[in-house]
């Protein structure tokens, strides 16, 4: 293989995924966890589940460890139907969200737990925990016991834990959400080394939008039981295909309007109809959703020479990001466009401060149509 | 510390003297030299050595423990069980009423627990004796032992199980390797307790033991009828102390067990 040819084996038709979900619904009494969702997962994808709290991402991920069994549909790994197959049998393993370290163990028995239980000779058993310890670095704690660690560490002997019996799957349940900001970005880089050094499928189930964007080759959003969109993170950000997904990954300004021509959105009154993406044409007389980025709209003191956009808005409220600025600008109509731009230069010499009048101006392929 | 006011001092002393008083005179007269329980004629300890070499006594004593050995031994299996049923085993049909089933003995009168098992007995052709007693202590001690386990289980992170079962072990296995060495200082207290509590009955051991099989307490009781003799208060002051200890090092190992293996546990959750 072509090391410079993307990772992209969604994108072949001829690759057969490693996971399939076939209309699977899990039900929990009345309440429907999973609703006839159909997911295809590629071998050696990292791949992200995203969705707010109770959105199913942690049933979904349940089912793949085999602690749920779907109340209908089908769940195949390398072509295999997993039902059957209770979860101490199946070639996937995971890491808990609480890590469920054994306490009584050390870290090193904690790590050796999955190879004893495969009937591992003694050498290959060792030669192996050395391996997983010194993969995740912690060769100097192998006799310390969990609570002796530090929650960093103790990831990371989670995640070791899981590596050992080299699955064909590992799932990673909110992997770094008991760490700090810092640990957990220099954690996501290790996570992403690890799962190319050893080739293993993973699926992330997580509620930050960072992570699950940092480290995966493709996310899925989950809303409801029902998955919203699969894409690779730019796939993602760039061309969400709902307003839920538009707005649940970043900021985004949502611009309510009715076609008036292909191109053409009437959004306001007084204000001149939007231009629209070429690539996307719209129906005349419907209404429709034009989503765009606030970093794709310039902000600036006289109109630009050229635009395809232009408002005019006075600044209501500058969020200071350190990186960024975000404008808020209220237009004539009392609508809120939000723009952002990078602060290339020091804050004494900012070119807008609140109430200033500015200009906002956008390229037609900015924007983004979603239906209404 | 705060200080506790008159009120309080008053009442504590009242209530300790109220428990502690009788006892106390009791071991003091354990080491009267004369044979009139209730006068003291001086300083000894040869009814200690006289309840030594007092067969029927020692034969008792046997009994009591090897009863409360195996009664106790049983009835920490069984309670471990019941208890993990009842915290794991879901919401299974049924699971009310077995809960309540397995707690309600804690409430029963001893007289009926003791009739019913004199009558199952009977019934069944089966000799009283050592057999029958421990049989019917390990019927009443279950429900203490499966109090204590069911409270530690409560309390454990569901999550250990499943990351055994993930790492290929059996249902089985995963108990075995993972949860009953973390559980073990509440069954090892569950144990004592169930130790103790066979060490003190009277009621239902008098109901289930045979002419082969007679324990302390019971022996005891009848020697009292004949008359308190100090051997008999030689032994019931080995009886406190035995009592004691065990109760006490029950609650200290199990309460700093348990403590410690919680703080290991949230720590290592964090």
């Amino acid at each position: 293989m072509n090391t410079q040819e993307p990772f992209a084996p969604w994108e072949n038709p001829a690759e057969i995924p490693l996971i399939q979900f076939k209309n699977v619904t899990k039900k929990f009494g009345d309440f429907t966890a999973i609703d006839g969702l159909n997911l295809d997962i590629y071998a050696r994808e990292f791949f992200a589940l995203l969705g707010p709290s109770g959105c199913g991402k942690t049933t979904l991920m349940r089912l793949l460890a085999g602690f749920e069994t779907p109340t209908s549909g089908q769940i195949t790994l390398g072509g295999t139907d997993l039902a059957p197959i209770p979860p101490n049998k199946r070639a996937v393993n995971m890491m808990f969200q609480s890590y469920a370290l054994f306490p009584h163990l050390s870290v090193a028995d904690n790590i050796a737990f999955g190879l004893k239980r495969s009937g591992v000779g003694r050498d290959a058993l060792q030669a192996r925990v050395d391996e997983m310890l010194k993969l995740v670095q912690l060769g100097k704690f192998a006799n310390r016991k969990p609570h002796q660690i530090s929650g960093g560490q103790r990831q990371r002997v989670a995640l070791a834990r899981s590596l050992a019996k080299a699955p064909k799957l590992l799932l990673l349940d909110e992997p770094l959400g008991a760490l700090d900001k810092k640990l957990r970005q220099e954690t996501q880089f290790e996570l992403m080394d690890i799962q190319e050094s050893t080739g293993t499928t993973f699926v992330i189930v997580t509620h930050d939008q960072e992570e699950a964007m940092t480290v995966a080759s493709r996310v899925a959003i989950m809303n409801h039981g029902k998955l919203e969109q699969i894409d690779t993170p730019d796939g993602i950000y760039e061309t969400p295909n709902s307003a839920y997904v538009a707005d649940f990954i970043g900021e985004v300004n949502l611009i309510q309007g009715r076609a008036t021509a292909p191109h053409h959105l009437d959004w306001a009154e007084g204000e001149i109809p939007l231009n629209t993406p070429e690539q996307s044409p719209m129906d005349q007389g419907r209404e429709y959703q034009l989503a765009i980025r606030p970093e794709k709209i310039n902000v600036t003191a006289q109109p630009p020479e050229k635009a395809d956009n232009l408002v005019q808005g006075q600044v209501l409220d500058i969020a200071y990001l350190g990186n960024l600025s975000t404008y808020h600008v209220k237009l004539k109509g009392g609508q809120i466009i939000k723009a952002q731009s990078a602060n290339s230069r020091r804050l004494s010499r900012r070119r807008f401060t609140w109430e200033d009048q500015v200009y906002l101006s956008w390229a037609a392929s900015a924007g983004v149509v979603l239906d209404k | 510390m705060r200080r506790l006011s008159w009120f309080n001092v008053t009442s504590l002393t009242l209530g300790f003297a109220f428990l502690y008083i009788p006892m106390i005179i009791l071991v003091i007269y354990s080491f009267n030299e004369s044979k009139l329980v209730t006068v003291w004629s001086g300083f000894s300890a040869k009814w200690y050595g006289e309840l030594f070499q007092n067969e029927a006594f020692m034969r008792a004593a046997w009994v009591t423990i090897k009863v409360a050995f195996f009664s106790s031994t049983f009835a920490t299996v069984l309670g471990t069980m019941a208890a993990y049923v009842i915290v794991r085993g879901g919401r299974f049909y049924g699971r009310t009423l077995f809960s309540g089933f397995i707690y309600a003995p804690l409430v029963m009168p001893e007289v009926i627990t003791g009739l019913s098992l004199l009558l199952l007995f009977i019934s069944i052709g089966l000799d009283r004796g050592v057999l029958t007693i421990v049989l019917a202590h390990t019927t009443f001690s279950m429900c203490y032992v499966s109090v204590v386990v069911s409270s530690r289980l409560a309390s454990f992170d569901r999550a250990l199980e499943e990351a055994a079962l993930d790492l290929g072990c059996t249902p089985f296995d995963a108990f075995r390797l993972v949860t009953l060495p973390i559980i073990a200082p509440a069954v090892i207290a569950g144990w004592l307790l169930a130790f103790t509590l066979s060490l003190d009955d009277l009621v239902i051991a008098s109901f289930t033991a045979g002419p082969s099989a007679t324990t302390l307490p019971i022996k005891i009781f009848s020697s009292v009828r004949l008359g308190v003799s100090p051997e008999i208060n030689a032994l019931s002051t080995l009886m406190i102390a035995i009592v004691t200890f065990g109760v006490l090092s029950t609650s200290i190992y199990s309460k700093r067990a348990i403590a410690r293996q919680q703080k290991e546990e949230q720590e290592a959750e964090q």
